[in-house]
């Protein structure tokens, strides 16, 4: 569903690219061998915005980000650079853990939240009630730092790719796949933890008969990667997407070359943005909520049979 | 867009856990107690303001108990009393005529009495009468037939009187 979700995206990016291409293709006939990969300079040069770099654009500077050497473990080389999305990574952790540190200061002085405080305290209460408790039943409640931490992180980082200048990590799949990585191995943990480890073994063969686990083994396995591998997939491409819908209202005005022509896209585009605002709060609830009911069916001793990988 | 880059993967993995354990020690701990600590407390009080009422309900029921049988009781000390002067008055009533009665029924004996003496009395004082009578009749004129008329006339006058 997902897959077919982003390959529509991309054939829209292509058709979209193409127009641009076109449209631009004199003006931009010089550098467009570059952007070849993308389709056109222009539409380059716009989504550029959306993509990792090595520098970072800020008002009335420009920085360039150093390169870190890279290292290569069992065939796989790690860049190590500071990307621009990793200083988004940071600048969103660096605001949440500060953020994160004054409203406890705050609340756990007054036994009355009040302002900021009170609306952080009303995200953590939706995460355990609306969230936790009901996928998880209480034993969730163990398990509620690293849902609170994935909640806010996910929202911080969709919410800095609003703002001017400012970048989504979370658009970016590798980041997607760092978070999901994470939720890969607390969702096994769990289900290690709550079950123990011969169980976990056991849940693997889907509970048939031993003649079928050639089968069932491959499918069970399969089923536990496609789960996180769908919570990667699911909040780059909403991230990403918002952000080429916007990239291309932004296009029409360079295709048109009108002022009033103009309107039209900007007006679109501030709808969109608004759509973006309300969509980074629900890929942040939704990544938590579904690693969360991951791991609540794994903490199940038994009915396994929901459990099945319905990676919706 | 979508090529792999397992260095932002890794550095995305880091900072994840950094900021998980940051949180997990300056942020999380100290909300989620506060959060528990408060709902405990919120449930105490309810709990506490439940058992409270319940308790001023006893109370109240229990006054009011208590105000009724203090009414029932003096209603009852009330009666009581009315009964009682009731019951006197009857008694002093009843003592009253009877002394009353008897009191006649003294009076009547004793006018009898009287009476009855007086005549005696009487009977004796026209006997005597009678005597002087008969004596100053001897004395004036012997006259058997005028005698015969005095004594009748004096025997007449003492069955009249």
């Amino acid at each position: 569903m997902i897959l077919t979700g982003s390959e529509a995206t991309a054939d829209t990016v292509h058709a979209v690219a193409d127009t641009l291409h076109a449209a631009a293709g004199h003006a931009a006939a010089g550098h467009a061998a570059a952007g070849g990969e993308h389709g056109g300079n222009l539409f380059t040069t716009l989504l550029h915005h959306t993509q990792d770099a090595h520098e970072l654009e800020l008002p009335f500077m420009h920085i360039e980000l150093p390169h870190l050497p890279a290292f290569t473990v069992a065939g796989i080389t790690f860049d190590m650079s500071i990307t621009k999305h990793v200083v988004f990574l940071w600048f969103a952790a660096l605001l949440l853990v500060t953020a994160a540190t004054i409203v406890a200061r705050k609340n756990s002085r007054s036994r009355v939240p009040t302002g900021f405080g009170n609306l952080i305290e009303v995200f953590i209460v939706f995460v355990r009630d609306d969230i936790v408790i009901p996928n998880m039943g209480t034993a969730g409640i163990r398990y509620m730092p690293y849902l609170l931490t994935t909640f806010f992180y996910i929202l911080l980082m969709n919410l800095l790719g609003l703002i001017p200048y400012g970048a989504s990590a979370t658009g970016n799949v590798n980041v997607t796949a760092g978070l999901a990585i994470i939720a890969f191995l607390m969702i096994q943990g769990s289900a290690i933890r709550a079950q123990g480890f011969g169980h976990y073994l056991k849940h693997l063969t889907g509970g048939v008969h031993w003649s079928l686990w050639p089968i069932m083994v491959p499918i069970e396995i399969l089923g536990l990667f496609t789960k996180p591998f769908a919570l990667c997939i699911r909040l780059f491409a909403n991230m990403t997407g918002g952000h080429i819908v916007i990239v291309s209202l932004i296009g029409l005005i360079f295709i048109f070359k009108s002022y009033i022509i103009a309107v039209a896209p900007v007006g679109f585009v501030v709808a969109i943005n608004f759509l973006e605002l309300f969509v980074a709060f629900l890929q942040a609830y939704i990544f938590t909520m579904l690693t969360s009911l991951f791991m609540g069916l794994g903490m199940q001793v038994e009915g396994h049979a929901a459990a099945e990988g319905h990676g919706h | 867009m979508l090529e792999i880059n397992p260095g932002l993967i890794l550095w995305t993995i880091l900072t994840f856990v950094i900021v998980l354990v940051i949180l997990q020690r300056t942020a999380w701990k100290p909300l989620l107690t506060a959060l528990k600590e408060r709902e405990d407390s919120i449930r105490t009080s309810l709990h506490t303001a439940e058992e409270a009422r319940n308790q001023a309900q006893k109370l109240l029921d229990e006054n009011r108990k208590l105000m009724a049988s203090a009414e029932e009781q003096s209603q009852r000390i009330i009666k009581e009393g009315r009964d009682m002067a009731e019951r006197l008055k009857a008694e002093i009533l009843e003592k009253a005529n009877a002394s009353s009665q008897q009191m006649v029924v003294q009076a009547r004996e004793e006018i009898q009495r009287e009476k009855e003496s007086a005549l005696t009395q009487l009977r004796s004082e026209v006997a005597d009468l009678a005597i002087t009578a008969a004596g100053k009749i001897l004395d004036a004129n012997l006259d058997p037939a005028k005698q015969r008329a005095i004594v009748d006339a004096a025997i007449r006058d003492i069955n009249k009187g």
